[in-house]
This record gives structure tokens, sequence and C-alpha cells, in this order.
């Protein structure tokens, strides 16, 4: 549900949330949007994006005020130690290099000093586009990219003007190296020794930006600033923050989503040692659990345990995975609410015909760090700690549980051991649940902040899914592979409905995020209709969203078509591509030319797969070799040709594309489904719901399409086209083409 | 009272016997850079080295541990050990991490084994596999994993 707190704040924001054909940002902030802040010794810059300027004016925006804004993007330390603030989450993606590696660039700093650190819920940390707090929709660089800069080229104007005034020299003659200041005459000073005079320098009106040719970091393959601590053990996460007096929660939640509780007995859970309170909570979706409080989470898990429970599921509906999947295909049968129309006359009379139906499963994110929440309430304000893609939207939550106005919390954003969607709940779950837990216990008498832990099989079991799909798709064609009608049927549950995302992404009853990636690039008469059953299953984006399925679905039709023609799945869509499309084409061409494909022979037994998808404005090419061993199919070799534009840092990008392609391979593999039976979750932890292992990881070559365009992102794009490229080389080997993810080879 | 040698020191711990290894560390003696993700040994990243051997801190119990040594990640990393030294060093330099949430774990199986390799011995990318195959990594380090088990054989040869 909506946070009453946001209902006016969100909305002018989230009209363009999300939307996958808003443009890239463009240039240049006002002035107005840049205020300088006190910061503690040392030179501070903020940037307000503009819905924050907005809010400001709003009767609640008091705390707003740039005088009181106790944060700032840029601090250059005395010892010339420069701290970046990150305006997102970082949970693996790489953007606090990247993002610290753009404001740099322009600052001209020593990138051997520069540092990063998470910002807040604090309105200076909202996305410059959207105004409101967001790690998502692969936007961080894409977004952020001129805002960085921008801030980089202010602070340096702030330190040169500092050097002029010290020097009672013409800032024009004056050029700064890598952390310095430089004069004509060859002194030179630090950005450490001027940072506390460049402070009291206006923030310049107007700053010209480098000429791309002109980087020397942005382009360069660098290592992450995060990579020594993550590598040592050194690097805290949400789940080991530690305060004083800090106590663990355990919550038994409902065996259905939403259910109550009848009875419980919590005796033995009182008598472990170690074990504080025994807590009646409000979770989500209406439901009831029971909070354990203890000194640790052994006892926490041990009182959890033991305690006796007696749940009421009257009330709820209990979903069947097997009579749900029935249901819809029975609803694919048939169309449902337009989101493209054609001619659908030519498909009885064409030629050919593919007629195919398509299952996904439930899918859950299960980032390695399990999710947690850690709450420290006091009488006038609350702090949160927590890895959050949203953490606006989540402090808006726990004002509204714990009583308090959204000004009154603090959300210190964490380090996130993965995420992948599951952090951005527009319920705000697990954060709410931290909130109940921790008001509980405090009118329980403990007075204390409390850590809500979800244990793996929370998790596994705690709903928020890729949603189920069914795919229905009926197509006409000629001997050419021309396609002559397409008729295609979506059904599966709407992500966004009922949540505050509901007005930019639901149109017309469809859900954008299950249609997109759908039809597009392919100039195709395709009428699409689309089906959002109401199921008692909670579900969210997974990284990549819509594109998880509809790649899928997309390109091993277009294969199949191709096949069914003899037609070069290459020379197809490159046909299809014509001259529509250049990044489609570079991006396909560049995976072509550096796997052999067309030239180098394959070992017997194996097949090459293509596919090529768009998603969040990048576009990913995987050509791939595949085999069949023992039944299972093996993925051996993958090469990417990736477009996103100016690529920031390669060497993070060729992380994302490998990591988003293991994960776009974990839909392929056994356990990769989430089923339920009498409305119970039927996986439990690693066992039943697996995840792809280094035996699975085939080699694995990334090569990027050289541009200077402005970047888009690539946290996401590097999934969609996995399982169909290696679908397409199964369908080659066994002449039968998957159309049910996790694959089932008979 | 159960004692625990824990980075080449003792500590006396007032907790259930059966209390897991990895809470023991985490919850009672503050070492947090030893993970929890699955609590049944089944993802890895709780790996601690139990008299030089990999085990699931998750599931072996502190009184499994008495008079025996644990080493975790903090000390594993600190330069004192030329193979967990070598390790951190080939983990920084392939960029292995990305979430990092998984890789104390990874970094401790990956010590372990090279650990168990007779000296000078080049593990194959089928070996590092077999070795590595228990911890599991939802980001997909696992290529630079790879890779940085061979760079650091390569240091230690």
């Amino acid at each position: 549900m909506l946070p009453e707190a946001f209902t006016d704040a969100l909305p002018r924001a989230l009209q363009h949330l999300l939307e996958r054909e808003q443009p890239i940002p463009a240039a240049s902030m006002s002035r107005r949007t840049f205020l300088k802040l006190a910061g503690a010794g040392g030179l501070a810059l903020g940037a307000f994006p503009l819905t924050a300027m907005a809010q400001e004016a709003a009767p609640k925006a008091g705390a707003l005020k740039p005088t009181q804004q106790p944060t700032a993007f840029v601090h250059v330390a005395p010892d010339g130690i420069v701290t970046v603030a990150v305006n997102r989450l970082e949970f693996g993606q790489g953007v606090h290099t990247a993002l610290p590696m753009i404001l740099a660039e322009e600052l001209d700093a020593d990138w051997s000093k520069v540092r990063s650190r998470h910002g807040s819920n604090d309105p200076a940390y909202a996305d410059p586009l959207f105004g409101v707090h967001l790690t998502g929709g692969s936007n961080s660089i894409k977004n952020s990219f001129v805002q960085y800069r921008e801030l980089g080229a202010r602070a340096r104007q702030m330190l040169l003007a500092a050097a002029a005034a010290r020097w009672n020299a013409d800032v024009a003659t004056l050029a700064t190296r890598a952390g310095q200041v430089l004069a004509p005459d060859g002194r030179s000073l630090g950005y450490g020794d001027l940072a506390e005079a460049a402070m009291a320098m206006p923030v310049p009106e107007k700053v010209t930006l480098k000429d791309p040719k002109d980087f020397r970091l942005i382009g360069q393959p660098t290592s992450r600033l995060d990579a020594p601590a993550k590598s040592s053990g050194r690097q805290d996460f949400g789940l080991d923050v530690r305060l004083p007096g800090q106590l663990t929660a355990l919550v038994a939640h409902p065996p259905v989503f939403g259910a109550k509780l009848r009875a419980f007995d919590d005796g033995a859970a009182r008598a472990i040692k170690g074990v504080k309170a025994v807590l009646r909570v409000p979770v989500d979706r209406g439901g009831e659990g029971v909070a354990v409080v203890a000194d640790g989470y052994w006892p926490a898990k041990q009182g959890r345990d033991a305690l006796k429970l007696e749940w009421d599921t009257s009330a709820v509906d209990k979903v069947d995975s097997a009579r749900q999947l029935a249901q819809y295909r029975e609803l694919a049968g048939q169309p449902g609410a337009r989101q493209f129309d054609a001619d659908m006359a030519p498909l009885a009379k064409a030629p050919r015909h593919i007629d195919a139906e398509f299952v996904f499963p439930y899918l859950a994110h299960t980032p390695m760090e399990p999710l947690n929440c850690t709450v420290r309430v006091a009488a006038d304000g609350a702090e949160l700690w927590v890895g959050t893609q949203l953490p606006g939207l989540d402090g808006g939550a726990a004002a509204r549980v714990l009583g308090l106005k959204p000004d009154q919390i603090k959300v210190h954003v964490q380090m996130a051991g993965g995420g992948f969607g599951r952090r951005a709940v527009p319920t705000s779950d697990y954060v709410a649940e931290a909130c109940e837990v921790a008001k509980a216990a405090r009118a329980a008498g403990l007075d204390v902040p409390v850590q809500l832990v979800w244990s793996r099989e929370d998790d596994v079991r705690g709903g928020y899914y890729r949603p189920m799909h069914v795919h229905r798709a009926r197509i006409g064609f000629d001997g050419k592979g021309k396609v002559l009608a397409w008729d295609h049927v979506i059904v599966g549950q709407s992500i966004t409905t009922g949540t505050l995302f509901e007005g930019s992404m639901l149109k017309n009853g469809i859900d954008k995020t299950t249609v997109e990636g759908m039809r597009d690039p392919y100039p195709l008469p395709m009428r699409l209709t689309v089906h959002h059953p109401k199921v008692n299953v909670p579900v969210l984006w997974w990284r990549s969203v819509g594109s998880t399925h509809t790649a899928f679905v997309m390109e091993t039709l277009i294969d199949e078509i191709a096949r069914s023609t003899k037609q070069d799945p290459v020379a197809y869509r490159m046909q299809l591509f014509a001259d529509q499309h250049p990044r489609h084409r570079a991006a396909l061409q560049l995976a072509v030319d550096n796997s052999g494909y067309g030239k180098k022979r394959l070992p017997a037994g194996r097949a090459w797969g293509v596919a090529v998808h768009e998603s969040f404005s990048s576009v990913v090419a995987y050509v791939v070799e595949a085999s069949i061993r023992k039944g299972q199919p093996v993925l051996h070799r993958v090469t990417a040709g990736v477009h996103c534009n100016l690529a920031v840092n390669p060497r993070t990008i060729e992380a994302q594309v490998q990591g988003a392609a293991l994960m776009g391979l974990s839909m392929c593999l056994p356990g990769a489904a989430i089923t339920l039976k009498d409305g119970e979750v039927e996986q439990r932890n690693f066992d039943g719901f697996a995840l792809p292992r280094i035996i699975d990881m085939p080699e694995f070559a990334v090569h990027i399409v050289p541009s200077a365009d402005p970047p888009t992102g690539m946290g996401e794009p590097g999934l969609p086209p996995l399982a169909p490229a290696f679908a397409n080389a199964l369908a080659r080997l066994t002449g039968k083409p998957p159309r049910e993810l996790p694959f089932k080879l008979v | 009272m159960t004692t625990l040698h824990v980075n080449g020191r003792a500590h006396t711990v007032d907790a259930d016997p059966g209390t897991p290894i990895l809470w023991a560390l985490r919850d009672t003696l503050g070492l947090t850079g030893t993970k929890f993700g699955c609590g049944i040994a089944l993802c890895g990243v709780c790996t601690v080295l139990l008299d030089g051997h990999a085990i699931r801190s998750c599931i072996t119990p502190i009184s499994a541990a008495e008079g025996k040594k644990i080493t975790t990640i903090e000390a594993a990393t600190d330069g004192s050990d030329p193979v967990g030294s070598a390790v951190r060093a080939a983990w920084v330099k392939h960029d292995v991490v990305q979430c990092g949430y998984c890789q104390s774990g990874q970094i401790m199986s990956a010590t372990a084994f090279l650990k168990s390799l007779p000296r000078g011995t080049q593990p194959s990318s089928a070996d590092i596999d077999a070795a590595m195959a228990g911890n599991l990594c939802r980001c997909g380090t696992y290529a630079r994993i790879r890779a940085a088990i061979a760079d650091a054989a390569r240091t230690l040869a």
C-alpha cells in the first residue's frame, strides 16, 4: 500500500519512473540546483534535484532547506582525500566506483585518493530525473552521468578560484592535474590545502565540461574501490551492523501469504536462554507473525523453532501451482487487454505456422545476504540501517509504522549483498516488518536497537517473486520467413497494480513491466493482448523484469522462424533490423566476429545459439556454444557483444554482463522454480531453489561496441538474451525448441 | 563455557555447546567477516578453517571446535599467512568481487584448497571448479574466481 506521507510528493516524480522510453537525461542542471553545504572542514558541494526543490515548496518539506543539509556529494579533506557520496545502493553493480570516476574525471582528482560512501534518504540523494531515491531500472549511470560530471566540474572551479585568490593570480592562467592546482610559474597546491578556502567561494554559475576525448578516467578499465575491503572480510554489510545493546529478531511468518494467527504457545521459546521477548506482530499483506527477540541469531532461531503456532488460513486464497497453470493456459486461449494491434486476417491463410505455448515459473531473487533491517526508535525519530534500493520509500513506510513523519526517519543505506530487485519493494515488506518488531519491542520495554533477520527459508518462502507467466503465440509466415500475422497473449500477474508505481506503469489495464521487450525491434504485425490474474502470491521485479520472459519468447520464436525457413539466424535478424537498429546490428556483429560463428567448426555434439535483446536502453547479443551431456544441457562458451554507448568502466561492465548472464542461466537449470501447494511455497532453501555453481560457469568473453554517446545502464541488460541463446542452441541439437523454463529435456 | 581458539587467541564463550561456530564468531566475538547465507551448509559463505580444513561454520557447533584452531577471513587475509595473502592479492588484482557478500567464504575455500596442494602444483580449471563447487555466488563472479585462484597458485609456486 501507498505510504500516506508520500502521496503528495511522489506522483510528479513517478510519472517518469521506470518509463522505458524516457530519453537520455539532457545536460545542464541550473545553478540553483547546486547549493553549497556546510561540511565538517573542507569543501562540500551538494546537488538538489529538481523534485526536491519542488518538494521544498510543499508544506511538509521544511526539512529540505539546503542550509540544514548535513550531507554532501563531494568532500575534499585537508589531507587531499576526496570522498564522493553516491546516491545509489551498491549491491555489486560497481556504481560506487563508476560514479566516483565520473566526478573525479571533471574534478581532475588524484584517483588514488578517491573514496566513496553511501548516501541516505536525504533529498539530496534522490535520482536527479525522477526525484525519488531509487536504484533500479539500470538507471544509475544513465541518470547521474551529467549530475556527477557537473558536481566534479563545479568543485574544481571552486578550488581553482581559491588558488587564484591565494596566489593573487588570474584564474584563467591556472590548470589542474591529478589533485593539484598548477600555476604557470611552476607553483602548485594540493586540493587538500585549498579545500577550506574553496568552500568560501561562490558556486560557479556555469561550468564547461571536458571534451570526452580528454577523459583520462572515464573509459579506463578501473579496479573497484571496494575490492580490497570485500577481499578481506573488512566490508560491513547491513547484516553486520552492530549497535550498542542491539538485539536480533526472527519472525515466524504465516505459511500462506496474508494468513492470521489463531493461537500460539511461546512457553518453550521464552525458556530459551537469550530470548528476551516473543511478540505478535502484523506482517505483510495483512498477515500476522510472531517475532522472537533475542541476544543473537541463534537463540532467536531456537526460540522461533520452539514456538507452537496455529494459523488461520481460512480467509486467504491458497494457490496451487498445477491448478494455476491450468487456469493460465485457459486464459491464454482468449485475447486479453490490447497492447498492440495488427490485422490477424492473414493468419489463417499463411503458408506456414508456429503455434507455441511458453511457461515461466515464479522465481526468487535470493541475494546472498539474507534480507535484514536494523531499527533504532527514539521518542522524536527513528534510524534505519538497511541495504535498500528505495530508501525514501522505505523511510516513508517506517514513518507510517512508527507513527512518525518521514523527516523524522533517517535511513542509513548499507552496502548490500546482492538484491536484483528484492530490495526495491513497493510495500517495503521487510522494512515495515522490522519497524513493527522494533515498535512492539519498545512497547514491551525493550528500548534497544533491533535487527530483523530473515533466514534463507524466510527469503525463499517470503514471496515477491518474478511472476509466473504463460505466453501463447500463433504466427503465420511465408517461405521466406516474412511474418504475415503474429497473435500473442501473455498471462501473468501485474507487478505494479496496487502499488504507488501503478499510475506510471499501468496503462489501459496493462502493466508495462509485463510487456516490455515484446515485438520491438522487429517489424512484426503483432497483436499482443494481456491477462493480469489476481493471485495470492506477492510479485516483484527481478533483474531485467519483463525481459526475463519476453526476450526468451521473442528470441526463440524469431530463431525458429529462421530455422524453419532454412535461414541463418544471424542473417535473418540482420535483415529484420535493416537500417533501423544500428546498435542491435553492431552488438550482434561484434559477438559474431569474436565468437568464430560461421567460421569455426564446433566439436561434434555442440551447436551455436544466438540471441540479441535491448533492455533498459542497452543492447546485448550473445553467441553461445552448447551441448547435451547425460541428458542435461551444458553451456560451454559465451561471446557477448554489448552496446551501452560510452562505457564508463569497462571492467565493471564485463563483470555485470557475466553476472547477469549467469543469472539468466540460473533460469534454465534444474531447481529454478518456486511452486506452491495448498498456498504454501514448496521450496525452502538452496536445496529446493537451486543456483548455478562455478561448474556451471561457461567460458565468457565480453566485447563492447565503442561509442561516445551518453552512457546507458548495464545492471540488467546482460540477462535477457542468455536463456534464449542457450535454448536456440539446444533446439539445433534436439530439433525441439525449449518452451519452458527451467529446461525440461526429454 | 566453551573455549574457542580463534585467529590465535583464546576466547571463553558462554553459549549453548550446540551453537554454530558462525554465531559465536558473529554475535559473541564480533567477527562479522564470516557471513551467514543459508544456515544449512549449502552456500559456503560461512566457510572458516578448523585446524586448516575448510568447514561450514553455520552447521558446526562450537563443541566441535574445542581444542582446535579456528581461522577466519580476518586473520587469513591480514598478511600473516602467505597463502591467504596470495589469495587476497589475486582477488584484488582480478577484481573478483561484485556485491562481495559471498567472498569471505570463497576466499576461505580457495585458501584451504591451495594449502591442500603439494607445493608448486598448478591446479587445473577442473580442480578449481571441484574445490569451489560448494560456494555459491549470485552475482556470478565465478570466471574471475577461477582466474584468481590460478594466479594465486602461480605466485605461491
